[in-house]
């Protein structure tokens, strides 16, 4: 019996976060969140580790790891509020694509760093502000709103029935907008379709929720992370900042707030760790696990990203710190795909427990 | 990730099953015929599922130590909520301690009993002037001819008024620094000078007393390691129970009575489980064991395998499980609205009134065994290395 990352793993975990300590620190964040640059450089150093292909078997051009493994990075990213299309790209669609079948070339493409897909969900989770989309005769119209990734070649979009359709970003009478949310590390958008041509992709809704499940877990292993790294930065400041001519570390109000926060991330990691792995070997498992592991990770993060930033004071508040980039990255795992309130009313229906 | 224990263990775990089924009608009870619980005890000792890894010269089943076997044998008899023989602070503390630290005099006259339920112990570690911050107890022994003369008094023991005997710490170097100046003594609870006052709590049961010592004299070999070494013997005993205090398989136990509780319970007809909001409260709930029951595995691989580091993780679980458990039970309550309200003899009253009493308990255990805020200084000193708050010199 052995619970725990293996040696490989660890190694990976190592590797990505020696690369995003190297290439992506908080400046280069801050000038992506800007507006300065684009995070296609990131990417493009993320390809050469292999990160678009992680879920791609090897035979289609990927690195055909697994879930467990796709996790660890996803946690490595959240550490370092990597600005890059991660979650879309590398999770939602070569999972949605590998169910259902096809697209080979797009999915070589993905792995080879040269093809970024756009997620377009929220309709088919829950539909606001009249959004919606329609297919008939292979043409699509309506609206996707807070699209994952403004900078996609494609996108796969979900109607109501949860089947699923690709449209290509430069398809005729695609209108796309940029939509400013609070989390700048990562690019979100609307998508208006006006007769715009759609590949049929799936009419299972079993491959929208393997996608939407699997994605969850990584979104949670993404605020894993981040909620970490404001633990770290907490106790850090702490031994720094004196007051009263003591470190404030050394008062109990703080050590009591970072002891909090240490006490509810911990027992997270061990959930993701989980979650990654039952993804992996434990089918039965897949669908409770995935909704209540971000359920409760959005409430461990939600908890952290106050904390942290009140053990930081005033400077918490500040852009000159930088917190607030995980307080948002969090902030905006919480809501997309499912906030938990959804996720747990979900979870209750899984296990016959709701009408 | 390897969740499996192998096919040697799984052949254990048919066995203790093959007991446990065969067994389940043969356990202390109210009926014709019922074992006592120190037959009971015997019969699980004969077939290893308790007093496991004592050994047999003591009268324990002499296995090795091997934690898998361990934890099948808790995860079979919990399945069917099997009687798992006598407990106690003398069988799940006291005798691994004279393991470690007693002599062989002691060993063989302590535990043989011990394990047979032939004599019960309590512990006298807290003093109403020592909670947390037990090194200053000041309950002392002094040394006449061949005997401690004890006088003082302790508070929080469990058992002390049914207790035959009694683990006890005593100042005994008085100009020795705090921590090295405790002495561990064993001595009967009907030594002349002994008075047990019962302690009622909120659940208006007295699961404690205290105790008081006027002039108690103790054979001065009934002592534990060194004079002075005191603190050692009881601090490895401590970090045990801690652990052990909120168990995450007990949570995911009450959580299913929970659920049964919001199927079967109703308001205006429909059942409670109906209702939206409690609902999503027992779905966190949940949330909140499995990550539990996950950090569990984790502490579980870091016994197993050699250098997996689980500390902080093992550090967080007193913290959080009593505090989980005090929301869940709480959780029953709000449920049931003014039906959860019924105590004792109350008609209405739901799961024998164990809703309200485990809620008011686990506040109990929020603030015993080390209070939760004592934990939170230890996980941010011992686990995240901030500094200890400025000492205020004594008077």
């Amino acid at each position: 019996m052995e619970f725990g990352l293996s040696e490989e793993q660890v190694l990976l975990q190592d590797s990505v976060n020696r690369f995003l300590s190297d290439q992506v620190p908080l400046d280069e964040v801050r000038k992506i969140a800007s507006g300065e640059k684009s995070d296609t450089g990131i990417w493009q150093g993320l390809t050469e580790q292999g990160i678009p292909g992680l879920l791609i078997p090897e035979a289609q051009g990927g690195v055909g790891l697994g879930y467990l493994d796709t996790a660890i990075v996803a946690e490595c990213l959240g550490h370092h509020v990597t600005p890059s299309p991660f979650l879309s790209t590398a999770v939602i669609a070569p999972v949605a694509l590998l169910a259902a079948g096809g697209q080979e070339d797009l999915l070589a493409g993905i792995a080879a760093g040269n093809s970024r897909v756009g997620i377009a969900f929220g309709e088919a989770l829950g539909a606001r502000a009249d959004a919606g989309v329609s297919v008939s005769d292979g043409k699509i119209n309506g609206k996707s709103i807070f699209v994952m990734d403004g900078n996609a070649d494609h996108y796969l979009i979900a109607d109501s029935n949860q089947h699923l359709y690709l449209v290509s970003a430069n398809a005729d009478g695609l209108e796309r907008g940029n939509l400013t949310t609070i989390d700048a590390t990562r690019s979100t958008c609307q998508l208006i379709y006006n007769d715009v041509t759609a590949a049929p992709i799936s009419n299972d809704a079993n491959v929208f929720i393997q996608a939407l499940d699997i994605g969850r877990v990584m979104q949670a292993a993404d605020t894993l992370g981040a909620a970490q790294c404001m633990l770290d930065q907490s106790v850090t400041y702490a031994m720094q900042r004196k007051q009263f001519n003591r470190v404030i570390a050394s008062f109990q109000a703080v050590k009591h707030m970072c002891a909090d926060m240490a006490a509810n991330i911990e027992p997270c990691r061990s959930f993701v760790w989980y979650a990654g792995f039952a993804l992996d070997d434990i089918p039965d498992d897949r669908r409770l696990v995935s909704c209540q592991v971000k359920a409760h990770l959005q409430d461990v993060g939600k908890f952290v990203s106050k904390v942290a930033t009140e053990v930081h004071g005033g400077m918490g508040f500040t852009d000159l710190v930088g917190l607030h980039y995980w307080f948002k990255r969090i902030g905006a795992n919480r809501q997309l795909l499912g906030s938990p309130e959804m996720l747990r009313e979900e979870a209750a229906r899984i296990q016959d427990l709701a009408a | 990730m390897d969740l499996s224990f192998g096919k040697q263990y799984e052949d254990f775990r048919g066995e203790v099953r093959q007991f446990v089924d065969s067994h389940k009608d043969k356990q202390p009870g109210g009926y014709d015929g019922a074992p006592t619980p120190k037959e009971w005890q015997q019969t699980l000792i004969e077939h290893g599922y308790t007093a496991r890894t004592i050994p047999k010269e003591y009268g324990g089943f002499g296995a090795q130590p091997d934690i898998i076997e361990s934890r099948i044998i808790t995860e079979e008899f919990g399945r069917v909520q099997m009687n798992t023989g006598l407990g106690g602070q003398g069988i799940s503390m006291l005798t691994p301690m004279l393991l470690e630290r007693g002599t062989e005099a002691q060993q063989q006259e302590f535990i043989p009993p011990t394990i047979r339920g032939d004599i019960s112990w309590c512990q006298g570690y807290s003093e109403p002037g020592s909670g947390s911050d037990l090194a200053s107890l000041s309950t002392k022994a002094e040394l006449d001819g061949d005997e401690w003369v004890i006088n003082g008094q302790k508070i929080w023991t469990s058992s002390a008024h049914i207790a035959d005997w009694i683990f006890c710490l005593v100042r005994t170097e008085p100009d020795a620094q705090k921590h090295q100046g405790i002495s561990f003594l064993l001595f009967k609870m009907d030594t002349p000078g002994i008075e047990v006052r019962p302690l009622v709590d909120m659940t208006m049961k007295a699961n404690f007393n205290e105790v008081f010592f006027t002039d108690v004299r103790v054979p001065k070999d009934q002592i534990v390691g060194k004079r002075g070494e005191g603190w050692l013997v009881a601090n490895s005993i401590l970090g045990f129970e801690r652990g052990s205090l909120a168990p995450p398989d007990a949570a995911q136990a009450r959580l299913n009575a929970l659920i049964n509780l919001m199927k079967s319970e109703t308001m205006n007809g429909q059942p409670l489980m109906a209702n939206t909001q409690f609902r999503e409260r027992l779905m966190k709930i949940q949330g909140r064991i499995m990550a539990m029951n996950y950090n569990d595995m984790r502490l579980l691989s870091a016994r197993l395998n050699e250098g997996q580091d689980a500390k902080l993780a093992g550090m967080i679980v007193k913290l959080q499980g009593t505090e989980l458990r005090h929301e869940l039970e709480g959780l029953a309550i709000d449920i049931m609205g003014e039906i959860g309200l019924s105590f004792d003899d109350n008609p209405y009253v739901r799961g024998d009134g164990s809703w309200q009493r485990h809620y008011m308990y686990y506040l109990g255990l929020i603030i015993g065994g080390g209070t939760n805020k004592i934990q939170r200084n230890i996980i941010s000193e011992r686990g995240l290395g901030m500094p200890k708050e400025p000492k205020v010199e004594a008077k």
